[in-house]
Order: C-alpha cells, then structure tokens, then sequence
C-alpha cells in the first residue's frame, strides 16, 4: 500500500519484570498502515493493549520496539500533527469553553492575533453545536456538551491526524448517538484521518473504514482487518437496514465472544502478522441462516455489545 | 430557606453572646462583703488593700468596663506618647507589617521551591528529610540564633515569622503541583505547549487551590507566632502592648488587645478566604 499515510512497524510494549518474574508483553509485532482520510477503529478485550498503541501514536508513551512513521516522518514525541480526544475530555476547569479552545488554538498559531484566535474556536464550537456555551465553565456542561468541547478542541487544531480514545464511553446512549452522527459529518466535511479505540461495535460499524481486531493480551496481536463495505454516508438511522450490516456486526461480535480468546491457540496457517488479513464480512453470503429469523433479530438487537472490563 | 436558617444561627449567636456577656458580668462583680474581717480596724484594713475603696478597683474587670476601655482605644487609635504608650493602631500596624514582610517573603521562596519539589521526585525526595527535620521546630526556638545573627530586634520578629510560614506553603504548593491531573499535563504535551506556558497556565491554575490553603494556614500560624514573638523582643507591636500592659496589671487593656488580636486574625483569614473563592474551580 503505498498510499499509507501512517504505518505501523513491529510494533511491541513489555513492562520490565516485576520481582523477578517473566517480563510482560502487552501486544508484539503490530502492523497496519492507516491512509489518508481514513477512519480506523479498533477493537479488543481490556489489557490488549490498544490504549496503549494510542499513546504511543499520540507520543505520550513509548513502544518497547516498533516503529511509528506518519507523513514519511517517524513519530517521537507528542506534536501537534495528532490532536487527540481523550477518554475523560480533559478539559481545563478553570477555563471556559471558547478559553479551553484557544488555548489549543493558540498552541497550533502562537502568531495569530486575539481575534484569529477566537475566530478559528468560535467555527469549531459552531461545527459541533456548542454555540451559546463559549462563556461557560465545563463544571457547567453536561458529560455530552464536555466531551464536544473536547472534540471540538481536537479539531481546531487542524491535525493531521486525529487520535480518540473511547470518546463516547463515559456518555448515556442517546447522547453517544447525537455525537456520533456529528463526528460522521465532521468528518465528512474534513476529510480527517481518524484512529480510534471503542468497545461499540455498532459505533465502529458507523463510523469506520476499517476495523482492527485485537486478540486478548497479554501477546496481544492484530487477528485481522476488517473492511466495512457499507457505503461511507452511514447514518445511525438506516445504517443497520443495509444487508452488510448484521454479516459485519454478527462477525465482530462472535470475534470478541469467543475468537478473541481462541486466537493464540489456533493460529491460522496462512497468518502473518505483517500483512494481518483484510476481510470482508459484509460480502460474504449468510451461511448460517438460523430458522427462526424473528429470534435471531431480537437477539441482534440487543444494545452495544457488553465486554468484560 | 438559607435567609430563614441566617437567621436562626444569627439568632443563637446573638443568644450565646448575651450569656456569655451576663456570666462574665456576674463573675466580674465586686464582692458585696467588701469590708474588712472582723475586728480589724478600718485603717489597718486600707493598708492592706481590703479596705471599701480598694476593693472595686482590684479583681476581673467587668463587660462594661471593657466597652468603655473598648470605645477610648478606638475613639483615638494612633496616638503616640513614648515608646510605653502608643495607640492599638499603632501597635497592630507594627504586627502586621512584620506579620506581612515575613510572610510574603516565606511566599517568593516557598512558592517557587514548591513548583520544583512538586515537579520533580528527585528534589522531593532530597528535600524530604529537611523538611521533616525542620518543619516540628517551634519558630520561636529559632529567635535566640536570629538575634545573634541579625542583632535587630524587629528583623528578627520578621524573619520568625518567615520561618514558621514557610512550611504550610511549601508542602501545599508542593503538594498541589504534583498532583495536577496528569489528563492536563498530557493536553499541554500533545499541543506542544511550552514549559513556562505550561507552568503558568496549566500547573498554577490547577494547584492555586491548594497553594492558596497553604497560604491561609500559613497567614493563621503567623498571626498566632507574632505575639509571641513580640513579647520576646519587645519594642513596638500587639505582642508587647499585651506584655507591657501586664506588667501594667491593666487587665482592661490586656482583654482590649485579645480582642483586637481575634478580630485581626479573622479578617486576614476572611481575606484569603476570598482570594481562595476567586482562584477555586469546580471538576
């Protein structure tokens, strides 16, 4: 692929030994390249390792061996290049909304004027609908309304590449899917390649290009790249009436439920762990068609698929 | 409903004070048998200060006593007749201009020392153990070396008062700028956020909470550490004025001066109290 944007080299982490015990791998020999204007989820039990990956992508945390190269450029160090949203917003509390903002802003452009300042954090609040909320404190603001002040700070910086981390975790389901769908817009207006970790297998569905899958650490590994084949204007209201859409979900879920643990006991042959194997859930037949379609439908219905924390 | 319960604790204020008021009051009554012992003639009794004159004269004074003592004080606060006789407002100005020198300038060595202590592990754990050491020491234990070094009285109240301000200020500012959340720090390290901004814009906002409890409990101490000190070294200040009007026996103006040394403290206290107000910010 020679259109990667980001690639991702061996990437492995090992705490040293504690005591005299076996020094712990947490993930090896992670490949996977990210192109431009792609949005990449990941996916994978607790303690696979996957925040981890995205600090050392952010530059807050460093790999054992691997390499990071994003733009022909190796990653060391945070930059400005990667904005990152994390988990718990982190926002400033003794700032306001359009301070907090700035701040970031006036990170990006030291050299801009007061009003460029405000100019380019006013079009961010705006982006994701916090007009109106710029002079308050984020003790103020609701969990949905903090973690957009926290997306929206991500953006205005213009990064290169955007890094989440669960953002939505901490939000009730109704709020999750409001920010979901402006996150799909966001992104469709500026074409911003996007890493993220979730637990959401239905918001990875809508929101990514590619899924990574992670097997269960320690020795964690990418099993496999899974290709989202709907159509790129997913919506949360029809994204689920597309016939792609339960082959790619029933695919995920069964990975975690039971492939993700299973994984390191039988290998497949064929695998590699350079070139982890794409494929394509949403294209394959059902094979599995189960009798009773009612059941099986109920059964798919259930909310956001649990994971063991 | 929080009127109505200003009110009522207002209320129970006003009540207790009233007791406490009349309780002094009776206990401050001159004793009704005033007279001299049986068969002890009136003018044996006089020299021996039990006579009917010297009795209401001697003993606690009374709350009325201390309004009329209260009122003359405060009618003329600055006046001065000699290094033995000058006004409260004279002498709280000297406490406080020592109390506040020492302070502040415990403040320009704790603040920043702080920052490098709560910043750094490493100065932590070098600068731990004299701490510890040094912290328990009374400040006024620290007088008899002050004045041996300094041979200046009122330099020496200063820097005893610098002294015992020092340690809540620089265990609290210590204490807040190592635990600013480590969320704010990694915001400031992927915006490339530059170690001065970083420390003026992100530790100190987050830790100001905290520095500014080191300073309240510091301003208290040093307040308290005044009198005593003044008492030592004499010369000027409240400290001296409650000394030197014990060894007047003026009990008036002795509680006169307790009082004006509680109202002191408190507004220094309220101060910061509303500085703290300011600087505070809720999660």
């Amino acid at each position: 692929m020679n259109n990667a944007f980001l690639k991702i080299e061996s990437l492995a982490k090992v705490f040293p030994s504690m005591r005299g015990g076996e020094p712990l791998t947490v993930f090896e020999n992670i490949h996977f390249q990210i192109a431009k204007g792609e949005f990449v989820c990941i996916i994978g039990h607790s303690g696979c390792g996957k925040s981890s990956i995205l600090n050392v992508l952010a530059g807050l945390d460093e790999a054992t061996r691997g390499s990071v190269i994003m733009d022909e450029r190796e990653v060391s160090g945070p930059s400005l290049d990667r904005g990152v949203v994390f988990q718990s917003h982190a926002l400033m509390p003794w700032l306001t909304v359009m301070q907090n903002i700035v701040f970031a802003v006036k990170s990006r452009w030291p050299e801009y004027s007061r009003e460029q300042w405000k100019g380019q954090a006013q079009k961010y609040i705006d982006l994701v609908h916090l007009t109106g909320a710029e002079d308050k404190k984020p003790a103020e603001l609701s969990g949905g309304m903090k973690q957009r002040v926290g997306i929206a700070r991500a953006f205005a910086i213009q990064p290169k590449m955007l890094l989440m981390d669960e953002p939505f975790g901490a939000l009730d389901a109704l709020t999750r899917g409001v920010i979901q769908d402006e996150l799909v817009s966001i992104c469709a207006e500026t074409h911003q390649t996007v890493f993220m970790i979730t637990h959401d297998v239905d918001e990875a569905i809508l929101l990514a290009d590619k899924i990574v899958l992670m097997t269960n650490g320690p020795h964690a590994k990418i099993a496999e790249i899974v290709v989202n084949t709907l159509p790129r204007d997913r919506s949360r209201h029809d994204v689920h009436k597309h016939p792609h859409y339960y082959r790619i979900r029933n695919h995920l879920v069964d990975f975690l439920v039971t492939r993700s643990k299973e994984f390191r006991n039988n290998v497949p042959a064929d695998y590699d762990p350079k070139h982890p194997p794409h494929v394509r859930p949403g294209l394959e037949p059902d094979t599995d068609v189960l009798p009773d379609q009612d059941a099986r439908v109920r059964h798919l219905h259930q909310p956001a698929m649990p994971v063991a924390a | 409903m929080a009127k109505s319960l200003w009110v009522r604790s207002s209320a129970v204020s006003l009540l207790i004070l009233v007791v406490l008021l009349s309780v002094w009051h009776l206990a401050a009554l001159p004793e009704k048998s005033s007279g001299a012992p049986a068969g002890m003639s009136d003018e044996y009794a006089a020299m021996m200060g039990m006579g009917a004159a010297a009795a209401p004269k001697a003993g606690m004074p009374g709350p009325a006593d201390i309004a009329v003592t209260v009122w003359e004080k405060l009618s003329d606060p600055f006046y001065d007749n000699g290094p033995n006789d000058k006004g409260i407002g004279i002498q709280l100005g000297f406490s406080l201009a020592r109390v506040l020198a020492g302070f502040f300038l415990a403040a320009a060595v704790a603040i920043p020392l702080g920052f490098v202590i709560g910043m750094s592990p490493v100065m932590r754990g070098a600068l731990d153990p004299f701490i510890q050491v040094m912290k328990p020491i009374s400040p006024l234990a620290w007088m008899p070396l002050a004045l041996y070094t300094i041979k200046d009285s009122s330099l020496s109240a200063i820097f005893v008062i610098f002294i015992c301000s020092l340690w809540p200020m620089l265990i609290n500012t210590a204490h807040g700028v190592a635990s600013v959340k480590r969320e704010w720090l990694n915001v400031a390290l992927t915006l490339e956020v530059s170690p001065l901004r970083k420390a003026f814009q992100v530790i100190l906002p987050a830790a100001a909470p905290t520095i500014l409890t080191g300073m309240r409990i510091s301003m208290g101490i040093a307040w308290l550490v005044i009198v005593a000190a003044e008492m030592l070294v004499g010369g000027t200040g409240i400290g001296y004025f409650v000394w030197n009007e014990w060894n007047n026996l003026s009990l008036n103006n002795v509680i006169f001066a307790i009082l004006s040394i509680g109202v002191v403290g408190m507004v220094l206290d309220l101060m910061f109290g509303w500085v703290s107000r300011l600087v505070a910010y809720r999660e």
